[in-house]
């Protein structure tokens, strides 16, 4: 494209209708070049995939042999009982880890907003879990709450506490991981303080004018205005949860200490399946067990529950997708 | 002021920075017990032990070896060229979107959105079948192509920050007879600074942190970092203290990076959630 091929006519410049057309078919050629990575993007991973995700799902599918099987696939979700264990283990994960999240990074960020020295670097250290490589958190948790070996666990128990056994235990595998999300809270920390310092001061100042105490305030200033945030970190940690599939994988692999070692392949859900999360399954039934029929109606599920979701960030979004560009 | 209210306030005072005193302890203490451990024998680490004897530093020098500098290259391959690509096409879709009126404008927004929330394992099984066809499972290359066609999250971040550079020094270039493409690169990226340099430092540690996608298609030639760690512990056994070791060293890059670059992170994150 030559610099200066793609001059737009000033407006208000006189110029004939032909000469306007060719403008204008110039724009959308210029638009199209533009968008042509996503158009082109968009077809082959996402319009083009899903499409054969639900051609596959009425399928028996191996990487091989592929025979037709009308609704086999669909019917056998019904009777699959580890797919509704990990549909437990993923609705467990999202109605305790997000709410969690989302109030724990709310505090700490009020909590950050009251501190004037030193509130950059408590920032930074609350920040900085969250960008540890998620596998390099996990295996560091598993070994840090180890009973025997584990530094937090002898901690404790000279505390005169007594830890439970967190990854090896069906009860606990799942609380040790919301433990290990809260440490990671930094993202969710750092939108609600970007929140809170957009609340006006004059709001604060007027309203302890008129003698309205911390909760007050708090309730009908705070909330209010961090509201909308709010939603949307909820939402967003929906649908990460819907995905929630490195920590609890790792965890087991490394608690049950069997890896992806030639002939040891790992089926997830240590211990007793009660970390077999939704998108493992998936993975466990495409790419361990070959069963990608069936693995494309699980994805089918994901796809559509997390869509619902989405349609809701939509919403919210719909607001700037009509604003004009300045 | 009455000393009833100056004697609560101090109370706060204290109230408000021991807990956060306490919550920074308790955010510090996994990597402080992690680095203590990796300096430990093996086997004082099996034994419970907080504070190491005699520190053992030589233990980094030990996992460095071998698969872990294989591991790290590969990790750099594909975190590395990822965010090149993701540059190269995500930028002019972002400024489309943001500077031109076009038809279908808020429905193309709309989609990038709706991809950018898909779940990538929803579209996992047709894809690995398309990259098997190509024979190109077992390498790399099917988590580094597909930056090529523009990646949505990127796109999304960097339109919220393109729509608020004033359209007036655009307008001016293009009255000084420059190009849209000569604008975009020469008047409106530069202003864009702090955008790029944020999505570029989100995509390569996305990529450094990608467990999900290496471990569908990477053959142990092609294992990363974060597939090399996960599988540590099996192979070294009760080795705890090589483990933390080389768990320490996949966190390091990420450190560094984040203390030279701070600010940048935290626009970034801000810009996902709070504008607009």
């Amino acid at each position: 494209m030559a610099p200066g091929s793609l001059r737009v006519p000033l407006p208000g410049a006189r110029r004939t209708g032909t000469a306007a057309a060719r403008a204008r078919r110039r724009r959308r050629l210029r638009t199209l070049a533009f968008l042509s990575p996503w158009l082109a993007g968009f077809g082959l991973f996402f319009a083009y995939p899903l499409a054969a995700t639900v051609y596959f799902s009425f399928t028996r599918y191996n990487l091989f042999t592929l025979e037709y099987a009308g609704l086999d696939n669909y019917t056998y979700l019904l009777h699959d009982r580890d797919a509704w264990t990990a549909m437990r283990n993923t609705l467990w994960l999202v109605a305790v880890l997000v709410p969690l999240r989302v109030l724990f990074g709310l505090g700490v960020a009020q909590l950050l907003t009251k501190i004037k020295r030193g509130g950059s670097v408590l920032r930074s250290i609350l920040y900085l879990p969250y960008l540890i490589p998620p596998v390099s958190a996990t295996v560091a948790f598993v070994f840090l709450v180890n009973p025997g070996t584990g530094p937090f666990h002898t901690v404790f128990e000279r505390l005169g506490f007594a830890l439970p056994d967190f990854f090896n235990d069906a009860a606990w595998a799942k609380p040790g991981l919301a433990a290990l999300g809260l440490w990671a809270v930094g993202d969710v920390m750092i939108i609600m303080l970007a929140a809170l310092l957009n609340v006006p001061a004059s709001l604060y100042e007027a309203a302890a004018i008129d003698g309205a105490g911390a909760w007050a305030r708090f309730r009908h200033i705070t909330l209010p205005t961090v509201s909308p945030v709010l939603a949307f970190s909820a939402v967003t940690g929906v649908i990460e949860t819907l995905q929630y599939f490195t920590q609890p994988m790792v965890a087991g692999k490394v608690a049950s200490g069997r890896a992806d070692l030639p002939g040891t392949q790992y089926a997830p859900g240590y211990p007793g399946g009660s970390t077999l999360t939704f998108p493992q399954w998936l993975y466990d039934q495409g790419f361990r067990q070959f069963n990608m029929g069936y693995a494309c109606v699980l994805a089918l599920v994901m796809f559509a529950t997390a869509m619902v979701f989405t349609l809701f960030l939509l919403r919210r979004f719909k607001a700037f997708a009509g604003q004009e560009a300045q | 002021m009455t000393s009833g209210t100056r004697a609560r306030r101090a109370l706060l005072w204290v109230a408000v920075h021991a807990t956060a005193v306490a919550i920074a302890v308790m955010f510090l203490a996994p990597l402080a017990f992690m680095l203590l451990t990796a300096v430990m024998t093996d086997r004082q680490a099996l034994g419970g032990d907080l504070w190491p004897h005699g520190w053992h530093f030589g233990n980094f020098a030990d996992v460095l070896s071998g698969d872990m500098v294989r591991w790290t290259v590969n990790s750099l391959v594909y975190a590395g060229l990822s965010t090149l690509f993701m540059l190269v096409s995500s930028v002019p879709v972002a400024y489309a979107l943001a500077r031109f009126r076009f038809r279908g404008r808020n429905l193309a927004f709309v989609v990038v959105i709706s991809a950018m929330m898909l779940p990538p394992q929803v579209t996992m099984v047709p894809l690995y079948i398309v990259w098997a066809r190509l024979g190109l499972t077992g390498s790399l290359w099917p988590l580094i192509i597909p930056q090529l066609f523009g990646d949505a999250f990127s796109i999304f971040l960097l339109r919220q920050f393109l729509v608020t550079i004033p359209r007036e020094y655009a307008d001016a270039a293009r009255v000084d007879g420059c190009g849209e493409l000569r604008t975009m690169l020469r008047v409106v990226l530069p202003m864009a600074k702090p955008a790029l340099a944020a999505v570029a430092l989100f995509q390569f540690f996305y990529c450094w942190n990608d467990y999900f996608r290496p471990l569908v298609y990477a053959d142990p030639d092609h294992w990363t970092l974060a597939i090399g760690v996960a599988t540590f512990r099996a192979a070294h056994h009760v080795e705890w203290n090589l483990t933390m070791a080389a768990t320490l060293l996949t966190i390091l890059p990420v450190l560094v990076v984040f203390f030279l670059a701070q600010r940048v992170f935290i626009q970034g994150v801000t810009l996902t959630g709070v504008k607009g």
